[in-house]
């Protein structure tokens, strides 16, 4: 059944392979004795499980804009808030060992001088009820924002603008600290999930599995979607969107149910991003990285699944390498990368494996 | 109306009626008459598009329509296919159907298909997935997710694919097609969808003379089965279809401007005067 879904997609089948093999070989590798040649470092594998949850985060995108023809300029949005929904019930955890010792309150609360939690806040100390919570706050307003766009037939560049908003927006109010989300220092000082020490070894594995496994499933949802009768409709709805309604087809319910999907993808990759860099605030939510995730997307090869992934670990280790080796460079190269790759190679850097009767 | 809607949800031995979904009354042509659009008018920014217009088009029937460039003949398919609203009259599917409550997708189910001017399939899928997606079945998102072809459903899609001769071409992308296979392709299309009506707007521009002979013969054989409207520049390819007694609509200036056998039209004084002027 699985195998189904990826039996033509060698590109698939190559990057699933690599993502369990990564899920044995980092930790074994991590457990080698660290003057050894091969042995990975703790932050290490963080940073890789990093790679992985912005790697889910740019499947999101692909999977509209790739299949769908909407360009989102604003998925950032879901990422952050799956990520600040993680953030509450890490804050939650926190209990009693915060700066004011509070034994609900969060320091930031504390330090506004709240008396309780605000309503909002309630619940987050469940991990399931925050399970919940991390797909279905980027869902609803996923769902809210596409009902109201793709009823009233928003499209192309003006839908990519609202969403572009949509993320400011969020940025804006996050910002505020009567937002009761820790305003622009956001929410950070986490200290453990489900009882774990976010600190130790053990704890930075698990989070690299659990994110190297929503990256495979989220990469066989996608497929299953892409494979169906429903993923062909996607394609006929970004190339001949009137042809598409003319036979019958609902475009703005295509596109609403796929639209909601992927934000729920991004919010729980938002979620798994947040305990591995140990902070989430409002610049998560700026437009600029919305921006960098399409990039990410072009860069690696638009609707392939697999190329927005390979975009996504290319891109985010060359920032890795960037931002400590030569800083100032950085976004020019970022530019000269898009700029190369929409230039030379339309179909992305996977475009360069494949086979030409494959396009 | 609080006092009705309080009844309603009082009544648990049914389903509330703000719960069912609307029922689309079934196709009812008793009196003959598939198509029936009355005084409509339509105009965008002053320009008159559609001008009281009045045409029924009979069960069944092949039905050209003829006009100059502007006379309205693509708005009204639009207003058909519920892609446009007019700002007056009526249009009725059979007796019991009213399209200018529905838009495109539930048009489209009602049973209307159409053809665009320019050949638009979808260009990315191949031939084979073109006419899979064409083919009537459940349109709800989740019946589509979890859509199968059965072997009746495949020997439809053959069937289809001899007709309009791309068996070869069946695993090629739709958009590797000459522009005249592109034109058979959605033809094919509309074939798959099985309409009751269908709307085809310049079904030969770029056909070469044998592939007008063929799509000719195609639509000719269509008519009994599926009522046609066949807009049409190209008089050859009229005279063709419209036979000698087929009736042949002239449009100009948004309004039926004559009516009748290609003969009867072509000797008709106004009708001259528009297309030769005076």
């Amino acid at each position: 059944m699985l195998w189904k879904l990826i039996r033509e997609d060698r590109g698939g089948q190559i990057l699933l392979a690599m993502l369990l093999l990564a899920i044995i070989a980092v930790p074994l590798l991590n457990g080698l004795p660290s003057d050894h040649p091969l042995h990975i470092p703790t932050y290490t594998v963080a940073l890789l499980g990093k790679y992985l949850t912005l790697a889910l985060l740019a499947l999101s995108v692909d999977l509209v804009w790739g299949y769908l023809g909407i360009l989102t300029l604003g998925h950032g949005a879901f990422f952050a808030l799956g990520g600040y929904v993680m953030g509450m019930y890490l804050m939650r955890q926190i209990g009693e060992r915060g700066v004011y010792g509070h034994p609900e309150l969060p320091d930031f609360m504390v330090f506004l001088s709240y008396d309780s939690l605000p309503w909002y806040w309630l619940g987050f100390d469940s991990f399931w009820f925050t399970v919940i919570m991390v797909m279905l706050v980027p869902g609803v307003l996923a769902f809210v924002f596409g009902a109201l766009a793709f009823r009233s037939r928003v499209s192309g560049v003006y839908l990519s603008i609202i969403t572009q908003a949509l993320t400011f927006a969020l940025m804006l109010a996050f910002f505020r600290n009567e937002m009761g989300f820790g305003g622009n220092n956001g929410l950070t000082d986490f200290k453990d999930i489900l009882g774990f020490s976010l600190q130790s070894r053990e704890t930075r594995l698990g989070l690299f599995i659990a994110s190297a496994v929503a990256l495979m499933l989220g990469y066989l949802l996608s497929r299953y979607i892409i494979q169906s009768r429903l993923g062909r409709v996607c394609v006929a709805v970004r190339d001949a969107e009137s042809r598409a309604r003319f036979l019958g087809y609902r475009v703005e319910n295509v596109k609403l149910w796929v639209f909601t999907l992927s934000a729920m993808m991004a919010g729980v990759a938002g979620a798994l991003y947040v305990p591995q860099v140990g902070i989430i605030n409002p610049n998560e939510f700026s437009p600029l990285n919305s921006i960098e995730v399409v990039v990410w997307v072009a860069v690696g090869g638009r609707a392939t699944l697999y190329g927005a992934v390979v975009g996504a670990l290319l891109i985010n280790y060359a920032k890795t390498w960037f931002t400590t080796e030569l800083p100032e460079v950085w976004l020019f190269a970022l530019g000269a990368i898009f700029i190369l790759v929409t230039l030379l190679l339309p179909r992305g850097v996977t475009g360069l494996l494949r086979r030409k009767e494959a396009v | 109306m609080s006092q009705s809607l309080l009844e309603e949800v009082k009544n648990r031995d049914q389903v509330f009626s703000f719960l069912r979904p609307a029922e689309q009354p079934a196709l009812n042509v008793d009196k003959q008459i598939l198509l029936y659009l009355e005084g409509l008018s339509v105009s965008f920014d002053g320009f008159q598009a559609i001008n009281d217009l009045n045409l029924y088009v009979r069960d069944g029937e092949l039905r050209c329509i003829i006009g100059p460039n502007g006379a309205g003949k693509t708005t009204m398919m639009d207003i058909i296919t519920g892609k446009t609203r007019p700002d007056s009259g009526s249009a009725w599917f059979g007796q019991t159907i009213n399209l200018l409550d529905l838009d495109e997708p539930a048009i489209a189910q009602a049973g209307i298909g159409r053809k665009f001017q320019k050949p638009t399939v979808f260009e990315f899928l191949s031939v084979w997935e073109n006419l899979e997606l064409s083919m009537p079945s459940p349109r709800a998102v989740f019946s589509v997710l979890r859509a199968k072809l059965d072997g009746e459903q495949r020997d439809r899609i053959e069937e289809v694919l001899t007709l309009i001769a791309l068996q070869e071409q069946r695993e090629s992308r739709a958009g590797s097609l000459s522009h005249g296979q592109k034109q058979w392709l959605e033809i094919g299309m509309l074939l798959m969808q099985q309409p009751r009506l269908l709307l085809v707007d310049e079904p030969v521009a770029g056909m070469t003379h044998q592939e007008m002979d063929r799509t000719a013969e195609l639509l000719i054989s269509l008519a009994g089965r599926h009522s046609v409207v066949v807009v049409e520049h190209d008089m050859d390819f009229v005279r063709q279809l419209a036979g000698r007694d087929r009736t042949v609509t002239v449009l100009h200036q948004g309004s039926v401007l004559a009516e009748g056998s290609m003969e009867q039209v072509q000797n008709d004084r106004r009708v001259i005067e528009v297309y030769l002027g005076e």
